[in-house]
């Protein structure tokens, strides 16, 4: 068996090496190749679909998914999961609307918002780390702590009627060729850029995947593990804090059903967009990729016209189960080599 | 050598756990330049003794000298700062990051908190260059190299650090000749650049082949250090297994089992060739009923590989195996306990166990598994069956609705046993029945197998003692390094003839 | 082994118990069952048939966690299982009749038991970890819900379905029998057979299980259609308890009060031993704390809150770390560091 190698084997498994690889771009660049096959599929069927507004309105109508995608990248990457994702977008419109209907100023209400879904999810996460608790059920247990907290602060839905808020609901970024985008794009579109930074330029970033590779390895390897394991959770509930207020800006109110089940949507975009639910494989620009996907699917059907809203649903489900079997064979195929 | 003085110097080292000394006043030194191996087999105490240098374990007595320096480690990262590093047999690296990234991982150049990744290419391609690796890419992700490449990678970070004692734990178990070379070519070139290297191996030969230097432990004591060169094969598989061969061969009653009357009658298994890549290869037995089959070798030839082939628990990819004459291909433990073949293994607690089931649940299970969950062994039937074993094996507490969590180890081992004899096997393969149990159950345990063997059962029974293997045995299967290297009656067979079989160079 | 049962148990009766003696508190007549015109009236008779379709999700859901499993889509095909009956019973030519209430039902059933095979065919064949193949379901199957209205609410006239939630039998409430009788199945089904001992065997130990010749797949199917069969059975008790089909909210967040019952019930998230009976008490614990809250006259929607804590708490009372933390209290001896030694 072992007489067979020839003395040129290191290079031909370099080779191999280089070009399995880049394997490991192979989801993400599938769904970016869907995305746009999407697109050139609607642009041919419907009229009207082929236009850069079209794609700017994927960007404007999804903010807030896109912040959330984000924060549930980094939890995913660890080989963690975060179901309070949604109910801490409702809890952060609650709050918004109910300190802006006090008078609040703005920037302030902003600013508690932030922090309080930073602190919730760093809670989470201490809970999940020092008790060593699945993340699954202690952040179930956020999931319904952010919704009752909801219905504590108001039963009803409150109005925004805040200057600030208004403006940035009506606010638009003009384009050249009469497009435009929402200031709420320019923000999601930093959080990513700013996550593709923190994930692949800092050791913080490399201790998320580094986890997700192997907790106790990563150990043995003298990383800070517990600490990036509580900070992911954080980075998460302030991912979505932010979500809640963009969020706001797109709807103008708070009510306590809001944003219900998209930590599905979120959990959704992230698998869709390539990162591999074990942990440790994926991108933050797939995640965006996976947001855009599910966005022109809810397109396609408002265009198609003849097909009805939940189609959305099972579209996604089949999308996400896909994804769940491209990368059941992809880890094989890395696994075993 | 001799005028350098030793980088490691360990002085009456002494680790306990609650009711088990695992080091008892163990002296170990270590010269820079020298590749130094640990031997012993197991609960002799070498990982107890590498844990306690790299920090992963308290010594509650003796004192540590690294360079010079008493030192006492409270973590493994203590422990590398002062220059120690640690190769594991499993790879603790990530398998998803870069060849670079797991070199420098958590040390990497960084400027306002940015890595610096031309930096980190380059040292990690010095580091590399260095080991005589310059071929591989590092850029490329560890998972899609072998192991024998990622192990070289592990050791390429622990010397990144300019390790001054590189500690190697069994990094050759999974890997095939030519990486094995590889390997030994990078520990030589950090021996040669003065790196003391402190090195784990079952493999006999590999430890003859690279050591300068070795200590021998047994029982958490120590034997003594020598020069690989002063120490012949023989001599040191003596003192590792222990005893002095006068009271061994007094022990040996080799033929109290006649083999007689198995040898015409149709094998109940026969092996032929039988193999797996990367497991154990080359094994040919044949079991007549009523025999008993002892595997022999150290600790790490392949005996557990060997019975999990039998069982079907690994799906073996060389050679055929018949059962009562006719060949099959046993791809799931099931099929092999269809065949009515039974697998006891070594590892207790994560194979044989299911630790919140009752004494008699645990008893039953391998025979509810055959009857299907639709089809109940009737409650009365499972009581019958557990008093009727709890009382020819003797077991305690006589209780059959204990948790089997709560039993002592014996006790444990003994309703494992009842487990497959409730299945009526034709063959049992037993992997190392008596280890770690008090030596009455010990004695017990020998007796049914023995009688169990008088009734017409075929066993298959492998312990790393070699004594007990000898008393049992009406056949012996002698392995080594992974490949089975005799098969020989038990008749007058002595430990001296078996050690002398392991010890052979070549085949 | 009735010690090791009773000790799990003795915590969650206890705060049933004390929950309801709360209630009792506030309300003198909370603890009376009166009969009027042969019907049991009384709050303890609502507690048990409000609790009646998360009794029965958290029956399945033992048994999957049991397995080592979770099972997020419960939720998602008790929505299709009321879908399909009520649709079913709305296109129907005689859409008051008995018969048609019955191929309802059945529809309904098979439609629960298909789902169900789909997850342990995604678990147990294709080898994804469960929770994630059952987000696939939970994800979907409210757009196959909507899919099978049309995205309507679809109401029914039809009193033998109607009578699955809210109709009496023998003075009892109809939802209360069929939990019952869920109940009383799912313990003949895995304490009659192996079932039992088998899946909890492969929930503690799945080396051990398939050294001993254990066919772990069959096992996963089984537990995950038995948990389709009984969110089925939920869906139907949902929907003709409002006599219609609302594919967006019907069963929305049962799967989290299921799970929620069945880890007060004493059963381990990691898997392993269960207890039906601690399940039964905890999804009481669940619609009495409901109760209370109304009691109490705070909002029924902050019930969530309570549940959050409720979970936390048992959550930590049930963390080994925790347990850890209080052993080291007691200063017991640890156990024999006997595999430590080897090697």
């Amino acid at each position: 068996m072992s007489v067979l190698t020839s003395p040129s084997a290191p290079a031909t498994r370099q080779r191999i090496s280089r070009l399995q690889g880049k394997a490991r771009y192979a989801p993400t660049a599938a769904t970016i190749v869907l995305f746009f096959a999407m697109f050139a599929a609607g642009s041919v069927i419907y009229p009207g679909f082929f236009s850069g507004q079209v794609f700017l309105n994927l960007l404007i109508d999804n903010t807030f998914l896109i912040v959330l995608a984000v924060g549930m990248t980094f939890v995913i990457l660890t080989g963690g999961i975060d179901l309070s994702v949604g109910s801490v977008v409702a809890l952060s419109m609650m709050i918004a609307a109910a300190l802006l209907q006090e008078g609040w100023n703005p920037l302030a209400v902003i600013a508690v918002v932030l922090l309080t879904g930073a602190v919730f999810g760093l809670l989470m996460g201490l809970v999940i780390q020092v008790f060593e608790i699945q993340p699954f059920i202690v952040t179930l247990a956020g999931l319904f702590l952010a919704r009752g907290l909801c219905y504590v602060i108001s039963l009803d839905a409150i109005t925004v009627t805040d200057p600030f808020f208004t403006s940035m609901a009506q606010a638009r970024i003009r384009l050249p060729g009469h497009m435009f985008v929402s200031p709420g794009v320019i923000i999601a579109l930093l959080f990513v850029a700013a996550a593709f930074f923190v994930l692949h330029q800092t050791r913080f970033g490399r201790t998320v995947y580094a986890i997700g590779g192997g907790e106790a390895s990563a150990k043995l390897m003298g990383l800070a593990v517990p600490r990036t394991k509580v900070l992911v959770y954080t980075v998460s509930g302030f991912c979505s804090a932010t979500a809640g207020i963009l969020f706001s800006f797109y709807s103008l109110s708070g009510y306590s059903l809001a944003a219900q089940g998209m930590e599905l949507d979120a959990i959704a975009a992230v698998v869709v967009g390539g990162t591999l639910l074990t942990g440790g494989y994926g991108y933050v620009v797939g995640s965006l990729a996976g947001v855009l996907v599910l966005g022109i699917v809810q397109t396609f059907i408002s265009y198609q016209g003849t097909l009805s809203s939940w189609w959305t649903r099972i579209v996604i489900g089949a999308l996400l189960l896909l994804f769940i079997l491209l990368q059941k064979v992809f880890s094989r195929k890395t696994r075993i080599t | 050598m001799g005028t350098t003085s030793p980088v490691v110097e360990m002085h009456g080292i002494t680790v306990a756990f609650p009711g088990v000394k695992a080091l008892d006043g163990v002296d170990f030194r270590l010269f820079p330049g020298e590749v130094h191996a640990l031997m012993g087999e197991n609960g002799a105490g070498k990982s107890t003794l590498i844990k306690a240098l790299t920090g992963v374990y308290r010594t509650d007595g003796g004192s540590i000298t690294v360079a010079g320096r008493p030192r006492q480690f409270a973590t493994p990262s203590a422990a590398q700062e002062a220059g120690i590093s640690t190769v594991y047999q499993e790879v603790n690296l990530c398998p998803n990051l870069t060849v670079e990234e797991n070199i420098l991982l958590g040390r990497e150049p960084r400027r306002f908190g940015h890595i610096r990744w031309k930096e980190v290419r380059k040292t990690a391609r010095a580091v590399l260059a260095q080991l005589q690796l310059g071929h591989i890419d590092p850029g490329s992700v560890l998972s899609t190299h072998s192991i024998a490449i990622q192990q070289l990678v592990a050791i390429a970070r622990a010397v990144q650090v300019d390790a001054k004692v590189l500690v190697l734990d069994e990094p050759t178990s999974s890997l095939d000749a030519d990486e094995v070379q590889q390997l030994f070519g990078v520990v030589r070139a950090l021996r040669d650049r003065g790196v003391a290297v402190l090195f784990v191996s079952h493999f006999l030969e590999q430890v003859y082949e690279l050591s300068d230097r070795m200590t021998v432990l047994r029982n958490g004591a120590l034997l003594g250090e020598y020069l690989t060169a002063d120490l012949p094969r023989m001599d040191l598989i003596k003192k590792m297994i222990g005893k002095d061969l006068e009271v061994l061969e007094e022990l040996d009653r080799g033929d109290t089992r006649t083999a007689g009357s198995a040898q015409d009658a149709e094998p109940v298994l026969q092996a032929e060739n039988l193999g797996r890549k990367g497991s154990v290869e080359n094994i040919t037995v044949s079991i007549g009923p009523g025999q008993i089959l002892g595997l022999a070798g150290l600790l790490g030839s392949g005996r557990t590989e060997t019975a999990r082939l039998l069982f079907g628990a690994d799906h073996a990819d060389q050679g055929t195996l018949r059962i009562r004459g006719t060949e099959r291909s046993l791809r799931s433990p099931r099929a092999a306990i269809d065949q009515g073949i039974g697998f006891s293994s070594e590892n207790r607690k994560e194979e044989g166990l299911v630790a919140d089931l009752s004494v008699r649940d645990n008893m039953v299970l391998a025979l509810q598994a055959r009857k299907g969950w639709l089809r109940k062994v009737p409650r009365q039937v499972q009581d019958q069956l557990a008093d009727k074993f709890i009382e020819a094996l003797d077991i305690r507490p006589a209780n059959k609705d204990a948790l089997i969590r709560d039993l002592s180890g014996g006790n444990q081992q003994k309703v494992l046993l009842a487990r497959w004899l409730i299945t009526d096997p034709a063959l049992l393969i037993l992997d190392e029945p008596t280890r770690g149990i008090d030596i009455g159950a010990k004695t017990q345990i020998q007796m049914h197998i023995s009688a169990l063997a008088d009734q017409g059962m075929s066993i298959v029974f492998i312990s790393a003692e070699l004594e007990e293997v000898l008393r049992l045995s009406d056949r012996i299967a002698v392995l080594k390094d992974r490949r089975m290297v005799a098969d020989l009656p038990n008749q007058g067979v002595s430990m001296e003839d078996v050690m002398t079989i392991i010890a052979g160079t070549g085949e | 082994m009735s010690g090791v049962l009773r000790h799990r148990l003795v915590w969650p009766v206890l705060a049933l118990v004390l929950l309801l003696l709360l209630n009792q508190g506030f309300r003198s007549d909370f603890l009376v069952v009166r009969l009027q015109d042969g019907h049991l009236y009384g709050s303890l008779i609502d507690i048990l048939r409000n609790g009646a379709p998360t009794l029965l999700i958290a029956l399945g859901m033992t048994l999957v966690i049991a397995s080592r499993g979770i099972d997020l889509s419960v939720g998602a095909v008790a929505a299709i299982a009321g879908a399909v009956s009520c649709t079913y019973i709305y296109n129907s030519d005689n859409p008051g009749s008995f018969s048609t209430a019955a191929s309802a039902v059945a529809l309904a059933v098979a439609a629960g038991l298909v789902l169900g095979a789909w997850n342990g065919l995604l678990v147990s064949v294709i080898g994804i970890q469960p929770i994630i193949a059952t987000l696939v379901l939970m994800t979907a199957g409210r757009g196959l819900a909507q899919l099978v209205t049309d995205g309507q609410i679809i109401s029914v006239s039809n009193e033998p379905f109607h009578a699955i939630g809210s109709g009496f039998f023998l003075t009892l409430p109809i939802s209360i029998l069929i939990a019952a009788g869920a109940f009383a199945g799912a313990a003949l089904l895995t304490r009659r057979t192996a079932l039992g001992t088998l899946i909890e065997s492969v929930g503690i130990n799945p080396v051990a299980s398939r050294l001993s010749g254990l066919s772990a797949r069959r096992i996963l199917w089984i537990v995950y259609i038995f948990s389709g069969f009984c969110a089925a059975a939920a869906g139907l008790m949902i929907s003709s308890n409002v006599t219609a089909a609302d594919a967006n909210n019907a069963g929305l967040f049962i799967e989290m009060d299921a799970i929620l019952a069945v880890v007060i019930g004493g059963t381990s998230l990691a898997g392993g031993r269960y207890s039906l009976v601690g399940t039964l008490v905890g999804a009481l614990i669940i619609q009495t704390l409901t109760t209370t809250v109304y009691t109490l006259g705070i909002p029924p929607e902050v019930t969530l809150v309570f549940k959050a804590l409720v979970v936390i708490l048992v959550c930590l009372l049930q963390s080994p770390k925790a347990r850890t933390l209080l052993r080291q209290r007691r200063r017991r001896v640890p156990v024999l560091p006997e595999t430590k030694a080897a090697v």
